[in-house]
């Protein structure tokens, strides 16, 4: 088709109600994909691939490569149009509403608003034996040029680790008088995230202690939406940083400061 | 010959304090047993099987000793005097004690050579299966020869042993030489080994010895008909370290991760009782020609790997000893670094060469470990290849042994098959068009790569000789590695440790020195 010099019939205007992939031209509906079938690498399963395809909407779709993994697993590098369109002035984010402030603009918020420290405890709960996403947030070092918590001049930040039951994090969030509970999950495979959370929240609400800390997770696939699903104040996926977690929980603490008043 | 122009005194120099360190901790180690010790003993007497409950029998008998015995005689000689007393089995004993209806510490409490006469025989059936196992796998790199150059190594992790197979047999055909089961997050915390064939994990299959029949099984019969012998890789760390290492000699496999700093550091697991496991299971791994791996890698997932590098390699120097004190040959000594550098370093890829070789060049005999980039990697899978892609030059320049192949997907999802192939295609491609590149190129005297192999070496050199001063407990407790710090009386398994009294012996550890240190 790309000898093609026949005029397109689509518009190349850009609608936001029909938003389509762009791949060289407004409005092609471009993808790239690659998956693997079951199958044996053979005319046949080109056949296969492109119908399954055609059945995800895709339009004159084109296998590249078919590349033979084993004798009866295929993968397969496909490119076509996709048919469908959407209406993206419809579409609604969950979005956490605060402000991102620097390090230094939440250090000078909590002494002008909180007027005393603010005490987070993090964990990495469950069996999640991975501690990366806690000490990007927690660690004095941060990530990426990021300071954690623990650098903080009025955070009091306490780093309980990996693989930390949620009887043990409770416990210690009350023997600390945490106003914050940082919850990381790591490992995510077959949902086994959602259970450890969901579990969290249900301990929380039978001790009645859910309202007495804002507690957040985060972690690579977790955004704020879910977060909200399952019972949290707050969610915090990939690119986030110690100063957006600050910022969200120095303001919410004050909100709520007020609200009790 | 040195491209790096080393001075061979400092190399000697750091050696030196790695060795005083590593004797003063085998001093602290020599006085101690643990559970998974004892339970590693009644393993290697034969002792197998789980009660109804899935407790495991060797569990049954160590914590019996526990509660109303004294561990720091060894399980051995209770069970020796039960044996001797009793004309039971050790089945037979297991099961009675698990129904409570033996008390296996009434017994009078035997002198060393009689217990070593009474369960020489048990032992040696172990000892046998195990060196029937060795020369198997010696039998196979003869018949198959072994791949030139760097092993490609990935890993499996579905959760089902069976779909592991899967997996892995793809892999092999792909190209692997090693294949690893990664294990169920949370494992190294269980202070028993599960059993059986288990088809449940997150993020890793349950290490059990079954698993390790049935992987070692399916591996056999790809290699057999790829003409290639396929390695297989399991985890001898966490609580169970020196089990997992028995287990793993009975159902050959080929390496272990094996490191009580990262079980320490990165699992929390108590440092008193994780030296004690490390060194019976080095012991076991040196008997069984089992390679280990080390975990110095990971301490660049949290420390920057610029900064840090020296910590790397005073960890490989000090992991170097521990091995040899546990009498085992350089050639089994994975020693593990990783290419972790953040992608915005300049010149960071000269910098990685310059790891790489220094390792290489300090410690010429052994199947270095060499880990592809994690932290840096992204959901840019596309970059994440190109990431990949230096890496595999650096291990191919520098001939790194076990090449553990990076995914373009890491930081998204445990690898597809797909993603798997594509990494193993990649690293195929550089080690053959750059097969020679490393022998070709020299660097230039006052260059970066030189004078940062220098800096490195100098900056471990001053940490050992710190470390050796404070002793490794010590310097574990102030964080100098990882950046992570861990109290002498914290973390799991402390309540393992029991302190060895006069006539404690433990007779399966004693002999597997005797024979190494007859082949010496």
């Amino acid at each position: 088709m790309g000898y093609d010099l026949e005029e397109k019939k689509y518009s190349k205007a850009l609608d936001l109600t029909k938003l389509t992939p762009y791949g060289d031209t407004m409005n092609d509906g471009k993808v790239q994909l690659s998956f693997t079938l079951p199958i044996k690498n053979d005319e046949k399963g080109v056949e296969a691939a492109l119908t399954l395809a055609k059945k995800m909407g895709i339009a004159d779709p084109i296998v590249a490569e078919s590349m033979t993994l084993d004798n009866n697993f295929t993968m397969y590098v496909v490119y076509g149009s996709v048919l469908h369109t959407i209406n993206y002035n419809e579409i609604k984010v969950e979005k956490i509403e605060s402000d991102v402030m620097t390090k230094y603009e939440v250090e000078d918020f909590i002494d002008r608003e909180i007027k005393r420290n603010i005490v987070v405890v993090g964990a990495s709960t469950g069996t999640d034996a991975h501690t990366v996403g806690i000490d990007a947030i927690m660690n004095m070092k941060g990530f990426a040029g990021h300071y954690g918590l623990e650098r903080y001049r009025n955070i009091e930040a306490f780093n309980m680790g990996s693989q930390v039951e949620n009887s043990d994090l409770i416990k210690k969030a009350i023997e600390m008088n945490a106003d914050v509970l940082l919850i990381s999950q790591t490992v995510t495979q077959k949902d086994v995230h959602i259970k450890n959370l969901v579990n969290l929240v249900e301990l929380l609400e039978a001790e009645h202690l859910r309202n007495k800390f804002i507690v957040i997770v985060g972690g690579p696939r977790i955004t704020h939406e879910l977060s909200k699903e399952l019972g949290f104040d707050a969610g915090f996926g990939p690119k986030k940083f110690a100063e957006d977690v600050a910022s969200y929980f120095s303001q919410e603490l004050l909100h709520r400061i007020k609200k009790n008043k | 010959m040195s491209k790096l122009g080393l001075d061979k005194n400092k190399i000697k120099e750091a050696r030196n304090y790695a060795l005083k360190i590593a004797k003063d901790t085998q001093d602290f180690i020599d006085k101690h047993t643990t559970v998974t010790v004892e339970r590693t003993v009644c393993r290697l007497l034969g002792v197998d099987g789980v009660n109804e409950f899935g407790v495991p029998y060797p569990n049954i008998l160590v914590d019996y000793i526990m509660n109303n015995g004294d561990l720091g005689i060894g399980i051995g000689n209770y069970l020796a005097s039960t044996v001797k007393e009793t004309n039971l089995s050790l089945d037979e004993i297991s099961k009675l004690v698990c129904d409570n209806k033996l008390d296996i510490t009434k017994y009078p409490i035997l002198k060393k050579s009689e217990v070593n006469k009474i369960l020489k025989p048990f032992i040696e059936e172990s000892l046998y299966k195990i060196k029937e196992n060795k020369f198997k796998r010696e039998d196979y790199f003869d018949k198959f020869g072994q791949s030139e150059g760097p092993m490609l190594y990935v890993i499996v992790a579905t959760g089902n042993i069976y779909e592991d197979v899967t997996q892995a047999k793809a892999a092999a055909k792909a190209g692997a030489d090693i294949v690893a089961v990664i294990r169920t997050t949370g494992q190294s915390l269980l202070d028993y080994v599960p059993y059986g064939a288990t088809t449940e994990g997150f993020g890793g299959t349950y290490a059990t010895q079954e698993n390790f029949r049935i992987m070692r099984e399916a591996l056999d019969e790809v290699g057999e008909e790829l003409k290639r012998y396929i390695m297989l890789v399991n985890y001898a760390s966490g609580l169970c370290m020196p089990e997992i290492a028995a287990m793993g000699a009975l159902e050959r496999l080929d390496m272990m991760l094996n490191d009580s700093l990262y079980g320490i550091l990165f699992r929390d697991i108590n440092m008193q009782r994780t030296f004690i496991d490390q060194y019976f299971s080095r012991v076991i791994n040196a008997y069984s020609g089992i390679i280990i791996n080390t975990g110095e890698d990971n301490y660049l997932t949290t420390s920057d790997a610029v900064t840090e590098a020296h910590t790397v390699l005073a960890s490989e120097f000090i992991n170097e000893q521990f091995a040899k004190l546990a009498f085992m040959e350089e050639e089994l000594m994975g020693l593990g670094h990783a290419f972790e550098i953040d992608p915005e370093v300049e010149n960071g890829f000269l910098l990685e060469i310059s790891q790489a070789y220094m390792a290489r060049e300090i410690f010429p005999k052994a199947p270095l470990k060499y880990m592809p980039p994690t932290k840096h990697m992204t959901g840019n899978i596309f970059k994440g290849y190109v990431q990949n892609t230096l890496f595999n030059i650096v291990t191919t320049t520098t001939n790194q042994n076990i090449h553990l192949l990076g995914m373009l997907t890491e930081a998204v999802h445990t690898p597809f098959m797909s993603d798997r192939y594509l990494a193993i295609e990649n690293a195929k491609y550089i080690n053959k068009t750059m097969k020679d590149f490393g022998k070709e190129i020299e660097f230039k005297d006052g260059g970066i790569v030189k004078t940062r192999a220098s800096h490195v070496l100098n900056d471990s050199i001053n940490l050992l000789k710190e470390i050796a001063n404070i002793g490794i407990f010590n310097t574990i407790e102030r964080g100098l590695f990882a950046g992570i710090k861990r109290p002498y009386d914290g973390g799991k398994g402390l309540k393992g440790v029991s302190l060895k009294q006069e006539n404690y012996i433990n007779p399966v550890l004693d002999m597997m020195i005797k024979e190494l240190k007859e082949e010496k």
